[in-house]
């Protein structure tokens, strides 16, 4: 015992005092984090401020566009060539040029000139600004009343609500992306473990070291040590990199969170004003696309505080465990087997096609979250970990977690003692390219 | 007292071939055992149930008279043929660990290391990676690893194999220096010289099956051959006249009047009788009998056994 605790120890502290390992841990979450800035500050809309002139010469903008927090109105009815020339002097960023048909109707058409592209969120704005009052002048103009229209033009929204056993009613639509999520990290650290078992394995077979070693402990030991070893290396990264990402999320979201809570509060102001103003003027609002896209945030940010992270976080831990167990102990095997990283495809490919299938299963999860594919995929140990984690922000019933669980957790033995057959044979063959015939034939030496 | 390590009748199949079939042995105290055979003859796989890497299918070990078991690791030390070490690890840390494997404490294990790099001159290694040795450097390290925890049974598989001959030299002398000690070296080999300089007994092993075994110096004088290489002066016919019947002539060198004559006696002559019937014709100046090397030894065995069976060498382990 106190010599796997030896092997244990040599393992973590070869991988700990690695730089590239060390780099790496410390690395990955700045990277993560920087990915995570960018996507989020790449979907924030631009708030650079725009000054926008506008020229209308159908004088049916001048009280009906309104500009936002960023976007500032001037309007003038001055000479539409005049104000052109005057432009690239002016003090506006863009000029906006609304013409009158020669016929002395409104053609639906702008023309916005401008120095420095503004984006295309202030284009969008403008955009649906123009087609809404567009759109009202148009019913006005046949005698239609804008209300009666709205009325009758209202989104139908489908709502799914989960309702479990005992009669709980759940809300679990918006979070199927952070299933995948789960499913994906999963399997990215089973893999990433799995393989440095992997490597560990052969180098020490290569190096011809292994058979000094197994003269001194026994290759069962050798193998469990660095598998165990390497899962605590697994750890203490994993520990490092989550605290180093929360730290940077708290300090981040300071600066981006604040964004969120302004358009929160907006958002209930509005929807106070929803509930006070009554049915028609309220479902002029709520159709509004604005209010749509913001409703569904929400919804998806209240589900997401629904989730029970800390059970989530536990089962995460025993899946992972238990997975990278089921595998590191596969990928030992054939870590024994082979004398080059180039000799282990044959054998690398049936041990990543279960986890690849796993993963298409994690996003078959987010178009029939519960279908048979899915539930069995999360009982088979080659795929649960990721299958089941993904099913986890769906709640499945408590009674699969377990049982997956425990398959998995059985199965990991047996893999394991297969593993340690091929291994300890595995090892002390050099110089003979193997295949799955000599392998097989390994499980019944003595 | 029972000796150090006895194997009885191990057999050890594998799938696709026999590498041990029924062999017996005895390791006394204090020797040094030359386990010898062609490649693939199964000493590799006799010497790894003795290090408990694998078992035997049938057959027993006893070490110093109790059946072999984990406990006995740590008064065993095995240099094996394919050897090496962590290549990116510090060399003192990796010895270090390697003793502390072999049940060493770990205090204990410092003290005998310093006092190993001190003898063999590497004080300023410990600290080094082993990458930056060189591999002669790299064998001194392995064979120090192997030796420190002062084994009772020290197993070495080719252990010349790579050495430079003043490694080598320094290998053998710590060899002897250890059986003077008390230890016993078992030493697994093709090179025959080597076997003649160190090996008190030996077994041969061929196909599997041991051939041969027991003291090296008797096993010679039982591969006698009556042979004898005599050097004289004086007329060639008259020497081989004298001897008529009684002896044939393999082989004659001469240089000027010196001649040089290898002899095989026959029909019962004995060495005098056949001094006696030559002196008269010539003179003498040297007379010595022919034992055969180890060298010839192993391969008029190894060709015998392989011609009984009718096959030849063709195990590709």
């Amino acid at each position: 015992m106190s010599k796997i605790g030896l092997i244990i120890g040599r393992e973590i502290k070869s991988k700990l005092t690695n730089k590239t390992f060390i780099i790496m841990t410390f690395l990955t979450p700045l990277i993560f984090i920087g990915a995570m800035c960018l996507i989020f500050w790449t979907s924030m809309p631009e708030k650079i401020e725009q000054r926008l002139l506008v020229i209308d010469k159908t004088g049916l903008f001048q009280n009906t566009l309104k500009g936002n927090d960023f976007i500032s109105l001037t309007f003038s009815n001055e000479d539409i060539v005049k104000a052109q020339e005057e432009f690239p002097a002016s003090d506006y960023t863009s000029i906006m040029l609304i013409e009158k048909g020669s016929d002395g109707n409104i053609i639906p058409m702008a023309r916005i000139l401008y120095k420095k592209h503004p984006g295309l969120a202030f284009q969008t704005y403008i955009r649906q600004e123009l087609e809404n009052i567009f759109y009202e002048y148009k019913l006005k103009a046949n005698n239609i009343d804008p209300a009666i229209i709205t009325n009758a033009r209202q989104g139908f929204s489908v709502r799914m609500d989960k309702v479990d056993e005992n009669g709980t009613v759940n809300h679990a639509e918006g979070v199927q992306l952070f299933s995948f999520a789960m499913g994906l990290i999963m399997m990215l650290f089973i893999l990433m473990y799995g393989m440095m078992v992997f490597r560990s394995v052969m180098e020490e077979k290569t190096n011809r070291i292994v058979e000094v070693i197994v003269s001194s402990v026994r290759p069962f030991e050798l193998m469990i040590g660095k598998i165990l070893g390497i899962a605590i290396v697994g750890i203490i990264q994993f520990a490092t990199t989550a605290i180093i990402t929360t730290t940077l999320s708290v300090v981040l979201s300071g600066i981006f969170l604040k964004d969120i809570n302004n358009l929160k509060e907006k958002f209930d102001d509005q929807n106070a004003v929803v509930n006070k103003l009554g049915t028609n003027a309220g479902a002029a609002l709520h159709s509004t696309s604005e209010f749509k896209n913001n409703q569904k945030m929400f919804d998806t940010i209240n589900q997401l505080q629904k989730i029970n992270f800390v059970k989530v976080s536990i089962f995460f831990v025993l899946f992972f465990i238990g997975g990278y167990l089921f595998y590191s102990s596969l990928l030992a095997a054939i870590g024994s087997a082979v004398d080059s990283e180039s000799d282990s495809q044959q054998f690398m490919f049936p041990v990543i096609l279960p986890l690849m299938i796993g993963y298409f299963l994690a996003i078959k999860m987010m178009i029939s979250p519960e279908s048979n594919a899915v539930v069995i995929g999360s009982f088979i140990p080659f795929t649960s970990p990721i299958v089941m984690m993904a099913r986890m922000p769906q709640d499945p019933p408590m009674w699969q977690i377990l049982t997956s669980l425990a398959i998995l957790y059985v199965s990991f033995i047996l893999t394991t003692w297969l593993a340690a057959k091929i291994y300890r044979t595995g090892i002390l063959m050099y110089g003979k390219k193997t295949s799955w015939r000599e392998i097989g034939k390994w499980l019944f030496y003595k | 007292m029972p000796p150090i390590l006895q194997i009885n009748n191990v057999t050890k199949t594998y799938s696709s071939h026999t590498a041990l079939n029924d062999v017996s042995l005895t390791v006394n105290d204090q020797a040094v055992f030359g386990l010898l055979g062609p490649n693939g003859a199964g000493k590799t796989s006799l010497i790894r149930i003795i290090n408990q890497i694998t078992g035997p299918d049938k057959g027993e070990i006893l070490f110093k008279g109790e059946k072999l078991n984990p406990k006995h690791i740590e008064h065993i030390g095995y240099l094996p043929e394919e050897r090496g070490l962590y290549k990116k690890m510090p060399v003192g840390e990796q010895a270090l660990y390697l003793a502390q494997l072999k049940g060493l404490k770990k205090a204990e294990a410092k003290k005998r290391l310093a006092y190993w790099f001190e003898k063999f001159e590497m004080q300023g290694w410990w600290k080094k990676r082993v990458d930056e040795l060189s591999k002669g450097m790299q064998q001194k390290v392995q064979f120090i690893v192997t030796i420190l925890h002062e084994p009772e049974l020290l197993i070495l598989d080719e252990p010349f194999s790579g050495f430079d001959p003043i490694n080598a030299q320094l290998i053998k002398n710590e060899i002897l220096e250890l059986r003077k000690k008390g230890a016993t070296i078992i030493f697994s080999t093709h090179n025959m010289g080597s076997v003649e300089e160190l090996c008190d007994n030996i077994a041969l092993l061929n196909k599997s099956q041991k051939i041969l075994d027991g003291p090296v110096k008797e096993i010679r004088k039982t591969f006698r051959t009556n042979t004898y290489k005599v050097m004289f002066k004086g007329n060639i016919l008259g020497f081989t006249n004298a001897l008529w019947t009684g002896a044939e002539i393999l082989n004659k060198h001469s240089d000027d009047d010196v001649h040089s004559v290898t002899v095989k006696l026959l029909n019962g002559v004995t060495s005098s009788q056949m001094l006696q019937a030559v002196l008269p014709s010539c003179e003498i100046i040297s007379f010595a009998e022919i034992v055969p090397s180890m060298n010839d030894i192993f391969i008029s065995k190894v060709s015998e056994g392989n011609e009984a069976l009718g096959t030849k060498s063709n195990y590709t382990e």
